[in-house]
């Protein structure tokens, strides 16, 4: 008797159902896809932020499996067993049975195992902290392409970005060329902020007196929106900026426009910017102090303001004396502006 | 006109004197300015004044205070905490409304009507008010009620310290409470990161408020916690042991073990925050060697924790809602068990993925992905049960039922979008998004709330002897339901569209549709929070009609339907003894008849006012501290340690009611069921 009620149990879920179910949980990622046209995390422009969210569409797939059958189990169950359909078996006793009990264990297991070994191998591949090694699906970096370099920091509340290669800077505007890898280092002035293009890369967070980093590609020419994804303070909401993906040709004439700006950045006129203010215009500048980023991360870019290491007794912790396999948090930077070569191996990756 | 002077006259010669009594607080903290808070504090005046007006009308005072207040009674202290509950709870959804009327209407040239100023307290108070005193007093309420009854003892462990922990945590109420009309509260969002919360960005006394609340409320729920677990683990009927103890019981014990184990590194944290704010230390600042995300950290493994210390109650209630609905067994007892279990370890090792997006490298990152995935085994687990419990089952589909399939519905949506933010580089993309403020809403309301409607719709008749009116139970229910997928689908929407939390003002006119949508959601849960109020309002009018006299309305299982409703101060005038699981259903099995002679006196604690006293003074020190009153705070902890020592001193602590009483209720009892039969 035991025997034949577990296996009807079985059947309800076998017969039908699972099969129809099993359609309907493939055909919901496509129909996500399709209703994302003006998603931008579901349909983004950057190689990266298409991995995730191919990553977002294979994991609510794999769980749809799932949950779809529970959701139209439930509602079943209890339709089917309403007290009023006295035609339905009534068993008050059936508490237990091993079978079931296996199958509702290892069926989300199951989902775990294969859900969990993607985790952990897109956690590696699309580690933020990862060089790139393709610009696309199929096709890896150019043999001796270099990436852009961009030294962003989290200003209240604007941000500015720092071409340390180029020697130019800008502020609440970000170009980059197409299909060019981008190696982004970043920090902020004084809180928490959180650096997100959607359409080109998750997000990775800004923090004062450390150092995050994002490597990552923009792959259609077009103009994107960048923001804080971490409340910072009253002028949070508005501090937005322009990615603007372009063609080489393009991104060249942009510098050259930032060259021709007449305003330089000094480390005396960055103390005047990291004032706090919102809803910033667009700035360029024609050059900028090689030393800034680095003495942002130490604390001490305002004029006049002595570095960590200048102190007795600070740990020297440069990127450049740190096993990079090891690094599990981000990197404190306490650096001694005083040796530029240990600043410059920093970069080196 | 007068109050414009005030600072003035405190700037003159009177500075000194003025500052040494009031520390930081001048006529300025109050603001008067404001429009809105004028109007809000208007009404919560008028409303206060009103009911304290009727309380002195009837000269309920003296009740109050003697039957209530004062009350070391379990039950007594249960419905207490659950009102706070439902009145912060009122509080807490007035911020949701406002932020929700904000953000569907500011847009492009329009910047709506709150400033950042006030937006940013607004949504820091709905993320502190829902968490600490909306949702942790209806949890901690409904197992300060349920628990000593379902295993069948006479009161919690300790019964005086459960009346100072709840006051304690009314105290910390009070304190956030007082933020909206005396100064300000925090602009950090609701667990207050530095650096933004400390000194040099946030100099105001926001940020202490949010310290001092928590701080006061904290040492409430944590002795609430060591409380129940004594209880629990030593104070079951005989023969309950501990795989013969209701799901639910199961559930709190889990829940106070990891009350326990986490508050304190809350507390801790908070301690940290608060020496750099008033000692200057350097622990969480950028300078001097401290570090933020020290704080992050721990303020997370706190924070994961509270997550499950708010869900395993829920998931308790919904173990004993569905069996007694559906008139069966609770399928898989066993597994439901070990899942309590696994669930409460696992909780302690994913609090990293709040932070996957703070650069930890990929092995870390993967570690805390796969471990909090492995959570939604056990919880999955739980779901199939609760499943296959209806499955050949006789499901009657009263109010609790109704919240119960609701919730596993919407729960499953809820997990399955956890899941997803627990895949660390879709987290990269989805972190901060309105994408997850959706899915924590989805499963706190989709499983807390949810549950504690259910839990109040069930065990009210147990409470008060007469059910909750089904007619606005259900228009409740169904607002609700209905509410929650208008106000938090479009979020899920809007994250995709790489829209963040937080924000005041938005320049794409194309997400306002979604936004308006949400706010119409959010009227509809207005119309379920309404319902629920009148539900209470029609009930009470109705009482004779909703009567229960047996007891035992559901036809239930477990030991607390087998007294009267409500239950006499003593709980049970003989100890039942346990053979089985779901003890009182297998004692109607077996012919149980009640023993209505041979009754003997019976022990009890008596009531005190040192609980209210010691949380007025802990509120007192806290709301000095705020304000850097140096000697209300010193003289407030002076009296607090003098109360408290004092107390220690008061042996006449105990009473006895006389066998003569015990009998009278008891024959009452039996003659009201002759009756009834």
């Amino acid at each position: 008797m035991g025997v034949s009620r577990r296996n009807k149990v079985v059947c309800i879920l076998e017969t039908g159902q699972i099969v129809r179910l099993f359609k309907v949980a493939l055909a919901a990622p496509l129909l996500f896809a399709l209703a994302g046209c003006k998603m931008v995390v579901m349909d983004p422009a950057g190689d990266i932020a298409m991995q995730q969210r191919n990553l977002i569409l294979l994991a609510t797939g794999l769980m749809l499996l799932i949950i779809v059958p529970v959701i139209a189990a439930t509602l079943f169950f209890a339709w089917k067993y309403r007290a009023s359909n006295t035609e339905a078996a009534y068993d008050p006793d059936w508490h237990h049975s091993t079978k079931l009990e296996l199958l509702i264990w290892s069926i989300p297991m199951a989902v775990i195992v294969v859900l969990g070994s993607v985790a952990w191998i897109s956690s590696h591949t699309l580690d933020p902290y990862r060089p790139l090694s393709r610009i696309g699906p199929n096709r890896p970096v150019p043999a001796g392409m270099k990436p852009l370099e961009v030294d962003v920091v989290a200003l209240d509340w604007k941000w500015l970005f720092i071409y340390p290669q180029l020697g130019v800077a800008s502020v609440n505007e970000l170009a980059a060329p197409v299909d060019r890898p981008i190696s982004f280092r970043i920090t902020a002035s004084s809180v928490m902020n959180s650096f997100y293009i959607p359409a080109l890369a998750g997000q990775i967070y800004a923090m004062p007196r450390m150092q995050t980093q994002l490597h990552a590609v923009i792959n259609k020419p077009g103009v994107y929106d960048g923001l804080s994804a971490n409340f910072s303070g009253s002028g949070f909401s508005d501090m937005r900026f322009k990615f603007k993906g372009m063609s080489q040709a393009d991104f060249d004439s942009w510098v050259a426009g930032l060259r021709a700006s007449p305003a330089h950045l000094t480390r005396a006129d960055y103390a005047q910017l990291a004032k706090p203010s919102g809803d910033e215009p667009v700035r360029h500048y024609a050059t900028v102090d090689p030393d800034l980023f680095t003495r942002i991360i130490g604390g001490c870019a305002a004029p006049g303001q002595a570095c960590a290491n200048d102190m007795p007794g600070m740990p020297d912790m440069t990127r450049a004396s740190v096993d990079k396999t090891k690094i599990c948090t981000p990197q404190r930077v306490a650096l001694n502006t005083r040796r530029p070569a240990a600043a410059k191996a920093v970069r080196a990756e | 006109m007068k109050m414009s002077e005030m600072p003035n006259l405190a700037a003159s010669s009177h500075l000194d004197i003025a500052k040494l009594i009031f520390g930081r607080l001048t006529w300025d903290a109050f603001p008067i300015h404001e429009p809105i808070l004028v109007g809000t504090f208007a009404v919560v005046a008028l409303g206060g004044l009103t009911v304290l007006g009727l309380i002195t009308r009837y000269k309920l005072w003296g009740y109050l205070w003697r039957e209530w207040f004062t009350s070391v009674d379990h039950k007594k202290i249960g419905v207490m905490y659950m009102v706070l509950g439902v009145v912060m709870l009122l509080r807490g959804f007035a911020d949701a409304l406002m932020m929700r009327a904000q953000q569907a209407v500011a847009f492009g040239a329009n910047h709506g009507y709150l400033p950042p100023h006030h937006y940013d307290q607004i949504f820091t108070a709905h993320g502190t008010i829902m968490i600490f005193f909306v949702a942790m007093p209806l949890v901690v309420g409904l197992m300060n009620f349920v628990v000593p009854l379902q295993i069948g003892a006479r009161d919690v462990a300790f019964p005086y310290l459960n009346n100072f922990s709840f006051w304690m945590t009314v105290g910390g109420a009070v304190t956030v409470m007082m933020s909206l009309f005396v100064g300000e509260f925090a602009r950090t969002g609701w667990l207050a990161y530095p650096p933004l919360s400390n000194l040099a960005y946030s100099p105001d006394v926001g940020v202490d408020y949010y310290i001092w609340s928590l701080q006061i409320a904290g040492v409430g729920t944590l002795l609430s916690g060591v409380n129940l677990v004594a209880t629990i683990i030593k104070m079951r009927a005989p023969g309950m042991s501990l795989m013969k103890m209701p799901v639910f019981t199961w559930t709190a014990l889990c829940t106070n073990i990891l009350i326990v184990a986490t508050f304190p590194v809350l507390t801790a944290a908070l301690a940290l925050l608060a020496a750099d704010r008033y000692l200057g230390m350097h622990f969480f600042t950028n300078a001097l060697g401290g570090n933020p995300m020290m704080y992050v950290n721990l303020i997370w493994i706190w924070g994961h924790p509270e997550v499950y210390i708010l869900i395993l109650p829920a998931f308790g209630i919904y173990s004993e809602v569905v069996p007694t609905f559906a008139g069966k067994r609770l399928f898989g007892y066993t597994s439901m068990v070990y899942a309590t279990m696994v669930i409460t370890v696992a909780s302690y090792l994913v609090w990293l993925h709040h932070f996957f997006t703070m650069g930890s490298g990929a092995s870390v990152n993967g570690f805390f992905g796969i471990t909090t995935m492995v959570i939604s085994i056990p919880t999955g687990a739980k779901i199939f049960n609760w499943l296959f419990t209806m499955y050949r089952g006789r499901v009657r589909f009263e109010v609790p039922m109704l919240w119960t399939v609701g919730f596993m519905v919407t729960f499953v949506i809820g997990g399955m979008t956890g899941v997803l933010l627990a895949v660390p580089p879709a987290d990269f993309v989805l972190h901060n998004s309105l994408f997850l403020v959706a899915h924590f809403h989805n499963v706190i309301i989709g499983g807390v709330v949810f549950g504690a409607f259910a839990g109040i719709n069930y065990w009210f008749p147990k409470a008060f002897g007469f059910k909750l009116d089904p007619f606005w139970g259900k228009m409740s229910f169904w607002l609700w339901l209905v509410g929650f997928y208008f106000a938090f689908m479009p979020l899920y929407v809007l994250g995709l569209m790489g829209v963040t939390r937080r924000v005041s003002h938005f320049d794409d006119p194309s997400l306002q549709i979604w936004f308006v949508i949400a706010a119409f959601g959010a009227v509809l849960i207005l119309g379920g929070i309404v319902s629920f109020l009148v539900q209470i309002a029609v009930s009470i009018m109705k009482r004779e009609e909703l009567r229960d006299v047996t007891g035992d309305p559901w036809n239930a299982r477990t030991l607390e339907w087998s007294t009267s409703s409500p239950p006499p101060d003593y709980n049970f005038a003989f100890t039942p003894v346990v053979h089985s699981l779901d003890a009182w259903w297998d004692m109607k099995a077996r012919g149980y008849q009640r023993p209505v002679e041979g009754f003997i006196p019976i022990h009890m604690p008596k009531n005190t006012g040192a609980g209210v006293i010691l949380a007025g003074l802990a509120t007192a020190a806290g709301v000095a501290l705020i304000w850097y009153m140096w000697w209300l705070a010193a003289a407030s902890l002076v009296a607090l340690v003098a109360v408290a020592i004092a107390h220690s001193f008061n042996e006449d602590r105990d009473f006895h009611i006389p066998a003569e009483a015990v009998v009278e209720a008891e024959g009452a009892r039996t003659e009201l069921l002759r009756t009834a039969a």
